[in-house]
């Protein structure tokens, strides 16, 4: 069991600022994030895109955005618990454990739900009949590439993902790309190789078409294909790949029995506390009159839940407004010498 | 204003008077239409406000899909060459009319 003065779920921009004003007041924290590097959107979605509205910087993006807040709140020394997500959170003497689903247990006064949208997962096929291959010969996210050695591999989409993965495989595999129109969002050199290897007949390009039906009895044997006119081909398959990049799913956030307003949670605009005492809600995820969904109104929301976490950390002292230009004790923590 | 005619996936019709100005998205998001997410808030960042529209000669009329508003739909939930993203078709006096399809569902 790990305590601490707040648990932070979700390493975007928001949840991270959130963690720096933290630090600067003088509390610990312990950040969660189910994917597998720090950043949120910015570094899942759009981490090469510039951004143009963070205040006092032109021009940043995702990835800087996300490199420099990291750097930002270096001086606390906070941990990190990523490719985990918080499962449970249960009030026991006005303390909230908080359950990960890799086992891990907090305890804590204050929970600060910096989500964005929820968590990430894999768009996958609409076709029932995918579900039952799920995980085993229908897959989306590749942890083994040698499964797929001599084998007639199925790949759908038209990004990144796609595109790398059909140029990768057709070395040791026969491929076929699926695609639902001409062109492809990938990078211009990867569209590029793969038009040269569907000339030189290393893949088969198929587009226009999308996954209609998996078919196989016990494992897949084929894949059925249509176009929207209704045409339709079938294509062997051992495995079928699909990669239509990610949605955000709200996932346990939903069972914890906090007030929602269609995904997102409805807030005090004083703290940014919900429904519940100590759970704290900033960033996209939140709600409220005026709410915009801006970087920006996120390092405000979450400013001011700070304020909020500290009074429930630290029941006995008075917060102290300071600015961190004259505070020594901001000094201190920041490890800056006067 | 423009009336707009919204029609959810298990038939519902929604005819609405929308402000010009407005996306067809905003539009229905404010008048708690179900059936559009609108998970980014109208940025072109996700792919939750997909509606197909099913007059071709209405899909014609339309403003051109801008860049990236293709690569969005290919991460749509079925997406088909009749697609568009909602927040992107911006109510005018030439859009008075226009009827869309939500998909089955967004996520």
């Amino acid at each position: 069991m790990i305590k601490t003065d707040v648990v932070i779920i979700g390493a975007g921009p928001t949840g991270l600022f959130c963690a720096h004003q933290l630090g600067i007041i003088g509390l610990k924290c312990e950040i969660v994030d189910n994917l597998d590097k720090i950043g949120g959107q910015c570094i899942e979605l759009y981490p090469d895109k510039p951004i143009y509205d963070i205040p006092a910087v032109p021009q940043c993006t995702g990835e800087e955005l996300t490199n420099n807040l990291i750097e930002q709140i270096k001086p606390f020394n906070f941990n990190f618990h990523l490719n985990d997500r918080v499962q449970e959170l249960k009030n026991e003497n006005n303390k909230w454990i908080v359950k990960t689903s890799n086992g891990k247990e907090f305890e804590t006064p204050n929970v600060v739900i910096a989500g964005g949208v929820g968590s990430f997962e894999p768009r996958k096929f609409p076709t029932k009949s995918a579900e039952i291959f799920d995980g085993k010969t229908v897959l989306y996210s590749i942890k083994d590439k040698t499964i797929f050695k001599d084998k007639s591999v199925v790949i759908f989409g038209g990004g990144d993902s796609a595109l790398d993965w059909a140029i990768e495989l057709s070395n040791s595999s026969k491929v076929t790309l699926v695609h639902r129109r001409d062109e492809f969002r990938g990078a211009p050199s990867s569209v590029q190789k793969i038009k040269e290897l569907s000339k030189s007949k290393k893949i088969e390009l198929i587009t226009k078409y999308s996954m209609n039906e998996v078919k196989g009895n016990g494992s897949i044997e084929s894949v059925e294909i249509k176009s929207e006119s209704g045409e339709s081909k079938t294509i062997k398959a051992d495995y079928v790949l699909g990669f239509f990049g990610l949605i955000m799913q709200l996932g346990p956030i939903a069972e914890w029995g906090l007030n929602l307003n269609k995904k997102t949670i409805p807030v005090n605009t004083e703290s940014f506390e919900t429904n519940k005492k100590g759970i704290f809600a900033i960033g996209d995820i939140c709600t409220y009159p005026g709410k915009l969904k801006l970087i920006l109104s996120g390092f405000h929301e979450g400013a001011l839940a700070a304020r909020g976490c500290f009074k429930y950390a630290r029941p006995d002292e008075k917060y102290r407004f300071e600015f961190t230009t004259a505070s020594s004790a901001i000094k201190d923590r920041l490890g800056v010498k006067e | 204003m423009a009336k707009i005619k919204y029609v959810e996936f298990n038939g519902t019709v929604h005819e609405i008077e929308v402000s010009k100005g407005l996306s067809v998205m905003e539009g229905a998001v404010q008048n708690s239409i179900p059936g559009i997410d609108a998970d980014c808030g109208g940025g072109m960042s996700c792919a939750t406000c997909h509606v197909y529209i099913n007059d071709s000669e209405w899909f014609n009329k339309l403003p051109e899909k801008e860049m990236g508003e293709d690569d969005m739909l290919d991460q749509a939930y079925e997406p088909k060459s009749n697609s568009r993203l909602s927040c992107q078709l911006i109510v005018s006096d030439e859009l008075d009319g226009l009827t869309v399809h939500m998909p089955e569902k967004q996520v």
